[in-house]
């Protein structure tokens, strides 16, 4: 049982990893492959605040989420001028800067990284398993509740905008540029926080746990679940972040599995397992609105229907 | 004070001059159509107005005010909005939701108002419901955009950029690939829209429906301004005729190389790219 606490964490921060990253990549269109730079720079301010200076826990949230957000927001600005593929390499390219800087400065503890992050307390407390869970549980239902005010609002209609095309909504007013940046300073705060719940969780950070496989195995599991919709993030971290730990094989081999998942998906399923325009999505919209007619004319079912 | 001054304005791509000293002005209220043949520089001239090309030399005022090399953005939000020659649409939402966000002006999107629910805004979503029926696209606002058909896409371009009730309204080539048939209304449409108050300017290939719809006339060829008057006195100009015949080869002067009233049956390929994708 408290394995799968465990594992259960491991989900829950990958869920907030590609719900955030989902923001940039689902709403936007922007490819990123640098989320698990974001997400490490959140867990080691956390992480070298709670060991050195005795940051409460409480306070390396924010902290993280700040931090991450500030990174986000000096490194969308240099980064976001450029479009799709010059954009994806040059996110790669910041990802191996941000590990390269926690490798090689001090600060950071070096290629040894952080040891020894004290566990989190509450009212004296310290931290089990379970109040992991439930502090990852509510981080993502705030990511999650964010962005599905986002969903509902001009910024994000905007969004969707220059992700559809970025000429057309610069010609009805959008201003391209800034929301892009505003989108990636978001995206990159919630992987941060996620970092700050991940440092003490495995009380010590290393610079290769945030390398650019990570991100790749983010926005793998996003592009699965169905990008642009929070569902489909969700579940595909779910399912990804889950298989690995169900079966011993797919933990030996979890890079090439995931290689193969994806191709299989881009190939048959473009849309994600959940994504809009998804088969599952299609079949559920259609038995859920042949029910409400059927409600409404107050007709039996036909016998044998299957909904 | 003229709306619209163009004032030597050229454009050049590299080694290519898409414009050359061109010099006009747009009056307030006015309907000027631009005509030319292929490659002339009439929707570089419209991407100069609308902030997506930085003219080489040369000014533009709006209202008075320098904006050349002002952002599409800006230029959308003090009241100059275009279509594109190829539909642009936003595939991924509704028709109403097109018009709809095309609908927040300056005042929502460039202030933490564009925080704000969609749905809030009461007397946006009338504008919106208003502009569906004048454009004949009420049937049709459920739907995804990417699902209508060329003439709703055109009515969909001309419904977004009136939605933020522009001062300039920038038509590229409105007509191109609707066919015949769909011509007279889309004429009812725009005329409607010109008479509620708007400034157009039209970039047409169809030049007998441009040429019905606008009290001047503007007439490029290779970047040049070649010829500007009334229809009829643009229809009759020896150099206007040539440009055309130049290019058409074997069309007969009898016809006056296309530039009768009436509309030519071929279609054509758009020829000159919108700007970057």
């Amino acid at each position: 049982m408290s394995y799968w606490i465990v594992v259960g964490v491991t989900v829950v921060i990958y869920a907030i990893l590609t719900v955030s990253l989902n923001i940039v990549v689902g709403y936007v269109g922007q490819p990123n492959l640098a989320q698990s730079a974001f997400f490490g720079i959140g867990a080691y301010f956390a992480a070298v605040f709670s060991t050195r200076y005795h940051t409460s826990f409480w306070w390396t949230i924010p902290l993280a989420f700040v931090t991450a957000g500030a990174a986000g927001l000096a490194l969308g600005a240099i980064s976001l001028r450029l479009r799709e593929d010059f954009l994806a390499i040059t996110t790669i390219g910041l990802n191996f800067v941000v590990v390269a800087v926690f490798q090689y400065a001090p600060f950071f503890g070096g290629a040894v990284g952080i040891y020894a992050i004290p566990l989190p307390s509450i009212a004296g407390h310290p931290f089990g398993n379970t109040a992991f869970l439930v502090v990852g549980l509510v981080m993502l239902a705030s990511v999650m509740a964010v962005s599905k005010y986002l969903e509902h609002t001009w910024f994000g209609a905007s969004l969707m905008a220059i992700r559809d095309d970025e000429t057309a909504a610069s010609s009805i007013g959008v201003p391209v540029a800034s929301y892009k940046v505003m989108a990636f300073v978001l995206s990159a705060a919630f992987a941060g926080m996620a970092g700050s719940l991940y440092a003490p969780f495995l009380s010590v950070v290393t610079p290769t746990s945030f390398g650019f496989t990570e991100s790749v195995v983010i926005l793998a599991m996003l592009i699965f679940g169905g990008l642009g919709t929070i569902r489909g993030a969700v579940v595909g971290a779910l399912i990804l972040g889950s298989l690995p730990e169900a079966f011993r094989f797919i933990s030996n081999y979890r890079l090439l599995t995931f290689g193969v998942v994806l191709l299989l998906m881009l190939r048959f399923q473009p849309e994600g397992l959940l994504g809009d325009g998804s088969v599952l999505v299609k079949l559920t919209r259609r038995s859920v609105g042949a029910l409400r007619q059927r409600r409404r004319s107050g007709t039996p079912d036909p016998p044998g229907a299957a909904v | 004070m003229a709306l619209l001054e163009i004032d030597d304005v050229t454009v050049r791509f590299g080694g290519l001059v898409a414009l050359r000293d061109v010099a006009f002005e747009v009056d307030e209220g006015q309907f000027i159509s631009i005509i030319g043949p292929n490659g002339a520089g009439k929707t570089t001239l419209f991407n100069a107005i609308a902030g997506t090309v930085r003219p080489t030399s040369g000014r533009i005022r709006f209202r008075g005010h320098e904006v050349q090399g002002s952002r599409a953005a800006h230029m959308s939000h003090v009241g100059v909005r275009r279509t594109f020659q190829v539909a642009r649409p936003f595939p991924s939402m509704t028709v109403r939701e097109n018009v709809h966000i095309a609908a927040a002006g300056r005042s929502v999107l460039h202030s933490a108002r564009s925080l704000g629910l969609r749905g809030r805004v009461r007397t946006l979503g009338e504008r919106v419901d208003g502009l569906l029926q004048t454009t004949g696209l009420t049937s049709e606002a459920g739907r995804r955009a990417s699902e209508l058909n060329i003439g709703g896409l055109r009515r969909l371009e001309i419904a977004r950029a009136l939605a933020s009730e522009p001062t300039l309204l920038l038509l590229d080539e409105p007509a191109a690939g609707i066919g015949v048939d769909g011509l007279r209304p889309l004429a009812d449409l725009i005329r409607d829209v010109h008479q509620r108050g708007l400034t157009v300017l039209l970039v047409e290939h169809y030049v007998g429906f441009a040429l019905s719809l606008s009290d001047r006339v503007i007439v490029l060829d290779e970047g040049i301004l070649i010829a500007e008057g009334t229809p009829e006195q643009v229809r009759n100009d020896e150099r206007v005729i040539t440009a055309y015949l130049g290019r058409a080869g074997r069309a007969a002067k009898g016809q006056q190389a296309g530039l009768a009233p009436e509309i030519p049956a071929q279609p054509h390929e758009p020829d000159e790219p919108d700007g970057p994708r």
